[in-house]
């Protein structure tokens, strides 16, 4: 099954992993100022980067354009802020998005702060990719920490979950003169997510020539007029396992992907909400403080005579993450979780 | 006072200042730094008078540091600088009046009033808007130097700190980082011996940060930062090793701040006796002294007058000066604005 994929176009197919190292490759070949700078990213007979994103780029770039960096996540994100403010183009890597909190000064203090207090005389165009999302590693290597930076003035934050949407964003993010953190969940890299995603085919259509995919712009992934989803990750793949299956109940869902948490495209969210009445929020970043609680007040504010029933948000629960299965698919959004909240919204 | 924690010293005379000064080089010093010292006594004036907004944590005593730096430094040079700002700024070539307009608060300011004291800057001359988060420049640093590696230029970085950050991660992440990455970068640590109220004793078992270099494998330097002469030349050093790719370098200058942390801070954590110690060591008087006997006491009281008259201008131009807009507080937070275009 391939919902909510972009339609097949007779072309290739790629992972999302695949996907990003294409992009990547494009934009160093395009402008020289474009660097990879992290920890396990290009040393000869290593891993490529923890997800293996990298592999290969070094025989094509060299070790001066892909820096393998000590464990000092500080200073990989300061050398980016640094260098980003001179003119470069630099995508860090943290390897996991729970290491950010290692980095948060130069991150919400320095990137995203320096254009405003420079009154725009500079800007700081960086790439901050950052792995999310559980798959039994536990507490210190599952988290989805989109929204504290959700909170920060002065930084786009996208989440990216096909390959399609991967590879044009990414292009678009390193073309972009603001601080960007890049969230990828760890079991959309490839094959490996697919038992977890549901059975889903995680490669997509990726054209062959040159094409970018715009901060901002929201994606509708399953049109329908009952109810609308709006997901991101894991999350979205799930909120579209449970469309088909209450689309067998006369349960319509429009399930979107916001694609860029920062900002967001309340146009396409706003119009979905509009014609539905209705809005479940689904993601993997815990609950309290988490981006849905924005969303559903944005919609509170803008939309709420057009709503029908009390807006549902279906997320992690406010725990730490447990590494056994049994447990950690209890803390994450399930289907069951997600179809249970749609059919509460839709009953209300 | 100086000395060189590794036995192979750096080549000396590759820069100006290394060697021989002559007379006319020494006045243009003690101008920059009576300007700076007279800055800030003006300012913390108008200060009490209500005219500048915030806090002010202010530079006296530290002059030479500043000035001695930033003289072996060329326009494209980069510096970072800290909470106190105000030296760096002056001494890297901030435009007077623009940085007297940003400390009131105007749209004349050389950040249009929305950094303020502690992120005075301008990239045109060099400077990125100070940074006010104790260690935050000592990784940011590493990024200038990184892209002048990258862009193959000969551009150095300096990156001034206090004593309190070398107990940072930031301070040993960036320090090491530069480290294992050849980047042209002087860390110039200014070791005023207080953290706010805090004693470095109190807070370090090791006495001099420049000992910390060894741990990384850069070259560490104690310099009398009381005295301009001898700044200009360990940093003349300092600088023509990390532009001839030999970086990073670790300079610590021993100093003092006359003044308190910050504008309310009536120094009860230190004795009178320690401040007279110090302030027998002015470097602004020392500099004077040596100057009344080269150039004579004439040309001394010229200058001075003549940066009195430059600070009566900039106070003025400050004064003058429009309010920013209200609405621009919300420009600037991005380059690339994506409209919101949300429906009543």
């Amino acid at each position: 099954m391939t919902a909510g994929l972009p339609p097949s176009q007779g072309g290739r197919r790629l992972t999302i992993a695949e996907a990003l190292r294409e992009a990547i490759a494009e934009e160093m070949r395009h402008d020289e100022k474009v660097f990879l700078i992290g920890e396990d990213v290009g040393v000869p007979g290593g891993f490529g980067g923890a997800f293996g994103v990298y592999l290969g780029l070094t025989e094509e770039f060299g070790h001066e354009r892909i820096i393998d960096t000590p464990i000092s996540e500080k200073a990989i994100a300061g050398a980016a802020v640094g260098a980003a403010l001179m003119g470069m183009r630099p995508i860090p890597d943290l390897q996991y998005s729970d290491f950010l909190f290692e980095c948060m000064d130069e991150l919400v203090n320095q990137a995203a702060k320096m254009r405003y207090m420079s009154n725009g005389k500079l800007s700081v165009p960086m790439v901050l990719r950052c792995p999310v999302g559980t798959a039994n590693r536990g507490a210190q290597h599952g988290q989805s920490p989109e929204s504290y930076f959700v909170h920060v003035p002065g930084l786009k934050v996208v989440c990216v979950s096909d390959a399609y949407h991967a590879k044009g964003l990414l292009k678009s993010a390193v073309r972009d003169d603001d601080p960007v953190i890049f969230f990828e969940h760890k079991l959309l890299y490839g094959s490996k997510g697919r038992e977890q995603a549901g059975g889903m085919d995680l490669t997509s259509y990726v054209p062959e020539e040159e094409y970018f995919f715009p901060i901002g712009k929201a994606v509708v992934k399953r049109e329908g007029t009952s109810v609308t989803v709006v997901a991101t990750h894991m999350s979205l793949y799930r909120s579209l396992a449970a469309a088909e299956e209450l689309a067998r109940d006369g349960i319509e869902c429009e399930v979107i992907d916001p694609l860029t948490l920062l900002p967001l495209d309340e146009e396409t969210i706003f119009a979905s909400v509009r014609k539905t009445g209705r809005l479940v929020i689904a993601h993997e970043d815990t609950l309290t403080g988490g981006w849905g609680g924005e969303l559903a007040a944005r919609v509170a504010e803008e939309c709420l005579f057009s709503l029908e029933a009390p807006i549902r948000r279906v997320a992690s629960h406010d725990v730490p993450l447990p590494v056994a299965p049994v447990m950690e698919q209890t803390v994450v959004p399930s289907v069951a979780r997600i179809t249970a909240a749609i059919r509460r919204c839709c009953e209300g | 006072m100086s000395s060189d924690n590794r036995a192979a010293s750096a080549e000396p005379g590759s820069e100006p200042g290394t060697t021989e000064v002559d007379a006319y080089d020494e006045l243009e010093l003690y101008r920059r730094m009576q300007l700076i010292r007279r800055f800030e006594e003006r300012v913390y004036l108008v200060y009490l008078q209500g005219e500048i907004p915030g806090t002010l944590h202010q530079y006296q005593g530290q002059e030479a540091v500043a000035v001695g730096v930033c003289d072996v430094l060329r326009r494209t040079d980069w510096i970072t600088s800290t909470h106190r700002p105000h030296g760096h700024a002056l001494a890297k070539g901030v435009d007077l009046r623009a940085a007297m307009a940003e400390l009131y608060g105007k749209a004349t300011g050389c950040c249009g009033g929305k950094g303020g004291s502690m992120h005075l800057g301008d990239p045109s001359v060099g400077m990125l808007p100070a940074i006010a988060i104790v260690g935050g420049g000592n990784t940011v640093v590493t990024g200038l130097g990184l892209a002048f590696k990258l862009m193959h230029t000969d551009q150095v970085a300096v990156c001034f700190f206090g004593e309190g950050a070398s107990n940072e991660g930031a301070f040993h992440e960036g320090l090491n980082f530069a480290a294992v990455q050849h980047l042209p970068i002087v860390f110039a640590c200014e070791n005023n011996l207080y953290g706010a109220s805090t004693p470095f004793t109190l807070t370090s078992l090791v006495p001099d940060v420049a000992a910390r270099a060894a741990a990384y494998g850069v070259r560490g330097e104690i310099v009398d930062g009381m005295d301009v002469l001898a700044v200009r030349e360990a940093a003349g050093r300092a600088v023509a090793d990390a532009r001839a790719g030999a970086g990073p370098i670790l300079l610590e200058f021993k100093t003092y701040r006359f003044a308190g942390h910050s504008r309310g801070d009536v120094r009860g954590y230190r004795s009178r006796e320690e401040e007279a110690e110090w302030k027998g060591r002015d470097p602004i008087v020392r500099i004077r002294e040596s100057l009344a006997l080269t150039v004579g006491e004439e040309v001394l009281d010229a200058t001075d007058t003549g940066v009195e008259a430059a600070l009566d201008d900039a106070i003025e131009f400050a004064r003058q000066s429009p309010l920013p807009r209200a609405e621009d507080a919300l420009t600037d937070a991005y380059a690339t604005v994506i409209s919101r275009e949300s429906a009543p």
